[in-house]
């Protein structure tokens, strides 16, 4: 079962979710961090890494021996990521999203693909828990590629947590796509609510079930929780807003290692969440 | 005309919240809110909208049924893995057309995607250029680039002094498309490890891209070890913190009454965030 835990607003607690949950489990889990603009779980969990793999983008190399500058890279090419100068070729790497479409329609066979790093996956273990973030090089743009890398180790066979980048475009979609169920962990303010929204507009396109983590509960207003009664989507889990709990954030400490009285309620969060999942499959 | 855009690597580090303040506090100025995927400025400002655009971006390939022959090539040569059982999945599609290329059967056709909306509003404050990316869409850093155009050509036409951008958190497409070109960035952390980690690969871009860079310490009080730590790291990088604003409650409260902490509360946070600007507008007119 895989569980991806987004939020639409940044800051919520996503972490703090994934870290806490992985933790609390028995059996075989996984941790993948697809936050590789700002990955953060190793933080908490400290794993020992035991192997690293480079994540490359395909770009185009030209033969100018063998180019004879027919124009036809230039004109398939949907980015600009490649002009053809009549005299030279110039490719623009930043541009470009490695689709492959003229080194294959080159009619010279001019084109070949070469490695560019974006960003690298490391993979290890923290205790009992298996654990790989991924990290997009900085400077570089696009994070689909490196997402698409971690989750490439994804081992369906036990409980698989996805943390997610917070927003609710292309790095959301790839990180959350594949997912049983989605936690979505929100605060009771104006932001959080209008963010919630459009990231439960993400989970119904793809056509993921999901429930609300309510955090920071206290604070703020009600307007979280009539929304999420009017669209009938459950909260399953309410942290208060309590210095305690933010001290252990601030110093990288699990909630469940900080407060292990926690350890019942994430358990309890995860029995729900695999019931839901059950009875739908069961429908 | 300067502009100065508001960064923070991890999310949620309170970006908004201070560019809000900033229009209250801020003469001339024009709002650009580049969080195109999870704008939330504009709760703050309560703007009327005056002009509203769709932004068309990129494509996706639509397969022809009754054409197809189902050969398999363009399930095999799509890297994105976007079609399958002759299907395209649009959320996959980056819509390169390389299918559309080469299917032998020119059962492939390519559609304009309608990816979002972008908006130029009156505020109180001033003009207010914001935008909404489609849900699941691609292409967030050319509709990023689009409201900092417009809210240049704003800023142009009507003599602004400055250009004021709430950006996306992360490090990724928007961030860069929010950064690239503007006078400087504001970094705004906070006291966690999370955030001191993340503040470190925002910096490295702000630095790939030549943009200088301050730093503002946000609930510096929630942990003041980690506050020392992010000023010495600041300083070993030639980075200034130039302000440290303490944690109170009074900043949601004004976020629930959809209203900048600087207009609800006269306290100690509302006098840093004047103190702030007046560093950022000082700089700002030393370069």
């Amino acid at each position: 079962m895989i569980i991806s835990v987004a939020s639409g607003k940044g800051g919520t607690g996503k972490t703090l979710v994934a870290t806490s949950l992985a933790l609390s489990l028995e059996g075989q889990v996984q941790l993948l961090d697809c936050d590789v603009e700002e990955p953060n779980d190793h933080i908490f969990l400290k794993p020992n890494f035991t192997k690293r793999e480079s994540v490359y983008v395909r770009i185009p190399k030209v033969d100018e021996e063998k180019c004879t500058h027919c124009g036809k890279c230039s004109e398939v090419c949907a980015y600009n990521a490649i002009a053809d100068m009549k005299k030279k070729v110039l490719v623009f790497p930043e541009l470009c999203h490695g689709c492959g479409a003229c080194s294959y329609l080159c009619p010279e066979e001019a084109i070949s693909e070469v490695g560019k790093e974006v960003g690298v996956v490391e993979i290890g273990h923290s205790d009992s828990i298996q654990f790989a973030h991924g990290k997009l090089n900085v400077g570089e743009a696009m994070a689909p590629p490196v997402i698409r890398k971690v989750k490439e180790h994804a081992n369906r066979e036990g409980t698989v947590i996805i943390d997610v980048s917070p927003g609710t475009s292309c790095p959301v979609v790839e990180s959350i796509r594949g997912s049983d169920f989605c936690l979505l962990v929100t605060e009771p303010t104006p932001f959080g609510l209008n963010d919630l929204i459009l990231a439960v507009e993400v989970v119904r396109k793809l056509d993921i079930p999901c429930a609300v983590i309510l955090n920071r509960a206290g604070v703020g207003d009600r307007k979280v929780e009539e929304y999420c009664l009017k669209e009938n989507i459950p909260i399953l889990l309410t942290i208060p807003l309590d210095t305690e709990i933010a001290g252990y954030y601030s110093r990288g400490i699990p909630l469940v290692e900080g407060i292990p009285q926690w350890r019942a309620h994430f358990l309890e969060l995860y029995n729900r969440v695999r019931g839901m999942v059950t009875s739908q499959v069961s429908q | 005309m300067k502009e100065v855009v508001v960064l923070s690597g991890k999310g949620g580090t309170g970006k908004t919240s201070i560019v809000g303040s900033f229009a209250a506090i801020a003469q001339s100025k024009v709002l650009a809110d580049c969080d195109v995927d999870a704008a939330d400025l504009h709760l703050l400002l309560s703007p009327t909208t005056r002009e509203q655009n769709e932004f068309w971006s990129g494509q996706v390939a639509l397969i022809d049924e009754e054409k197809c022959t189902k050969c398999g090539l363009c399930q095999d040569i799509c890297h994105f893995h976007a079609i399958s059982d002759f299907k395209v999945d649009p959320t996959s599609c980056e819509g390169c057309g390389f299918c559309y290329h080469v299917c032998p059967d020119e059962a492939i056709t390519m559609k304009d995607c309608l990816s979002g909306h972008w908006f130029i509003s009156e505020t109180r404050y001033g003009p207010l250029v914001h935008a909404r990316l489609g849900i699941a869409e691609e292409n967030s850093g050319k509709l990023v680039a689009l409201v900092r155009q417009n809210a240049r050509s704003i800023a142009e036409r009507e003599d602004l002094k400055y250009i004021i951008t709430d950006g996306p958190p992360g490090i990724g497409c928007p961030v860069i498309s929010s950064l690239s070109g503007a006078n400087l960035a504001l970094l705004v952390t906070e006291p966690t490890l999370s955030g001191i980690h993340d503040l470190e690969r925002v910096l490295g871009v702000c630095r790939h891209f030549g943009i200088p860079a301050l730093v503002c310490v946000n609930k510096y009080d929630i942990n003041e070890d980690n506050t020392r730590q992010i000023e010495r790291f600041c300083s070993a990088q030639g980075v200034e913190v130039v302000s440290k604003i303490p944690m109170d409650n009074v900043v949601t409260e004004a976020l629930v009454r959809g209203m900048p902490v600087v207009e609800y509360a006269r306290n100690g946070v509302s006098k840093e965030i004047g103190r702030l600007w007046e560093a950022i507008s000082t700089r700002l007119g030393r370069q």
